[in-house]
């Protein structure tokens, strides 16, 4: 694992026994207590998560505004210049499929940070420098020497107005301020990846064991990668590689709401999605619970009676609902609330249903 | 340290057999469990299905993992856990006792002597 990347609160993690797995080139936590505990932890009091391993790519420029709004699929220039405003939003190939899905913030006029998935991080560098040809624009990556921590919960909002110097529940969802948090200077976003409400706090590198050494001093439970996965699939937050990549457009992946057709400038792949938005595409982005036990997994088969329908992208044991739960793609005509299915598991189908989306949310 | 009792012998994949007779009582090791994590669903045979050595027997899952199960050893099933289901943690809490899955009355008792020691598991998990 030598070749592995570290973040530096990796030593913290290491005294509080985390177990690690590699992931996108990060040696990461997967579990310190144990997942059930953790994701208990974030549903009903407070939990903490090292994603330094996210790509943070700092965008600035006279063109930046101008360069974004070329790459991305939001409209850009709704974000306020005066900084302090963030959006979900995508970057697309010309063909439509997703390249990766991202945050991007804006600090002022000429100045924002993208944040990335850490498997697209290569991926989506080469892709901003190749089209950046003609922009006065710098690409900055900035992921090693800062770190990236989020707090989720019920009770983040108190416990951080409890650590910092500003009262960070006054900053609305994907808002984010300038704060001093337990001393550390930090960028403080309303964002996160959960299904709860609570912060993703940008700091140094050097600055991150502090924080988060003060984050668990004041109450919030360390939590690993296996619990974040879980808790983003009950949210049925979209996962990279998983319910979209470059062979699934945005409106096969209930991503649509983020692409602004009529924004005022063109932007790559709009041609394509223009053209995908008046065709609904054969298979969508649904939710399924099972009836009984059985726990759905990625790759499994969904069908209704003999016929294939479609396939599970994440599944997971719902420690929230106490059942298997799964994001699905599927036959778009099956794919309303209600439905029957079956899900294939080990050569038997087992029955479930589709469901609304998300499967939980407390944000 | 995961717990190895002495009196128990080990396959490689992991399971305990207990010998009582001609009966094998099989589960899986502390260290399994360990690295499993929480475990929320197991799926097991049914009483009367014969199993030959290193056949999948059944499955256990935890919340983000699943690993099948595979008989070290050659006979018929004539108990299942079946408290197990709805109450999977206790594969986690006690994983010699309440958290045993199968009993399987052997085809040859003597089998079990080529499974591994207590020694001979620790040293397969590096422990």
């Amino acid at each position: 694992m030598s070749d592995l990347l570290r973040t530096s609160l990796y030593t913290a993690h290491a005294a509080a026994h985390a177990r690690f797995v590699p992931f996108a080139g990060w040696e990461m936590p997967v579990q310190y207590a144990g997942v059930l505990t953790e994701v208990k932890a974030v549903r009903e009091r407070v939990g903490l998560f090292d994603v330094s391993h996210m790509g943070r790519v700092r965008v600035r420029g006279g063109d930046a505004p101008a360069f974004l709004q070329r790459m991305v699929v939001s409209d850009i220039a709704r974000l306020s210049e005066s900084g302090g405003e963030a959006r979900y939003s995508l970057f697309c190939l010309e063909a439509g499929g997703v390249l990766d899905d991202i945050i991007v913030y804006r600090f002022s006029a000429g100045e924002f940070i993208v944040v990335v998935n850490a498997s697209n991080r290569e991926k989506d560098l080469s892709w901003m420098r190749h089209h950046a040809g003609g922009f006065n624009v710098r690409i900055e990556d900035e992921t090693t020497e800062t770190a990236l921590i989020a707090v989720q919960g019920p009770e983040a909002m108190p416990l951080l107005d409890s650590l910092a110097d500003r009262t960070l529940s006054r900053v609305r969802r994907f808002g984010f301020t300038d704060a001093t948090v337990s001393g550390v200077r930090t960028m403080a976003a309303r964002t996160g990846y959960t299904g709860e409400d609570g912060m993703e706090l940008f700091c140094t590198a050097d600055d991150a064991p502090r924080l988060w050494e003060a984050l668990t001093a004041a109450g919030a439970t360390p939590c690993g990668l296996g619990a974040r996965d879980t808790l983003r699939i009950e949210a049925a937050l979209p996962l990279y590689g998983h319910e979209m990549d470059e062979h699934t457009s945005p409106y096969e992946a209930r991503l649509g709401w983020t692409v602004k057709l009529d924004k005022p400038a063109d932007f790559l792949g709009r041609t394509t999605l223009a053209a995908l938005k008046d065709s609904p595409p054969r298979r969508i982005l649904a939710g399924i619970e099972m009836d009984g036990r059985a726990i759905p997994r990625e790759g499994y088969v969904v069908r209704t009676g003999d016929e294939v329908i479609g396939h599970v992208t994440s599944g997971t044991f719902s420690p929230t609902r106490g059942k298997g739960i799964a994001l699905v793609r599927i036959d778009a005509r099956r794919a309303a609330p209600g439905n029957a299915v079956d899900v294939i598991i080990r050569d038997q189908p087992h029955a479930a249903r589709t469901l609304a989306l998300p499967f939980y949310k407390n944000v | 340290m995961s717990q190895t009792p002495t009196e128990l012998k080990y396959s490689k994949s992991h399971e305990w057999v207990r010998l009582e007779g001609d009966v094998a009582i099989i589960g899986i090791t502390d260290h399994a469990q360990e690295e499993l994590g929480d475990v929320v669903y197991v799926e097991l045979p049914e009483v009367g299905r014969v199993l030959a050595y290193d056949d999948v027997f059944g499955t256990v899952e935890s919340v983000k993992a699943v690993s099948e199960l595979y008989s070290p050893v050659t006979g018929e099933v004539i108990a299942v856990n079946d408290t197990l289901t709805g109450n999977e943690a206790t594969i986690n809490s006690s994983p010699y006792q309440d958290g045993w899955m199968l009993k399987i009355k052997l085809k040859d008792p003597a089998e079990v002597e080529s499974l591994l020691t207590a020694d001979g598991y620790r040293t397969e998990i590096g422990e």
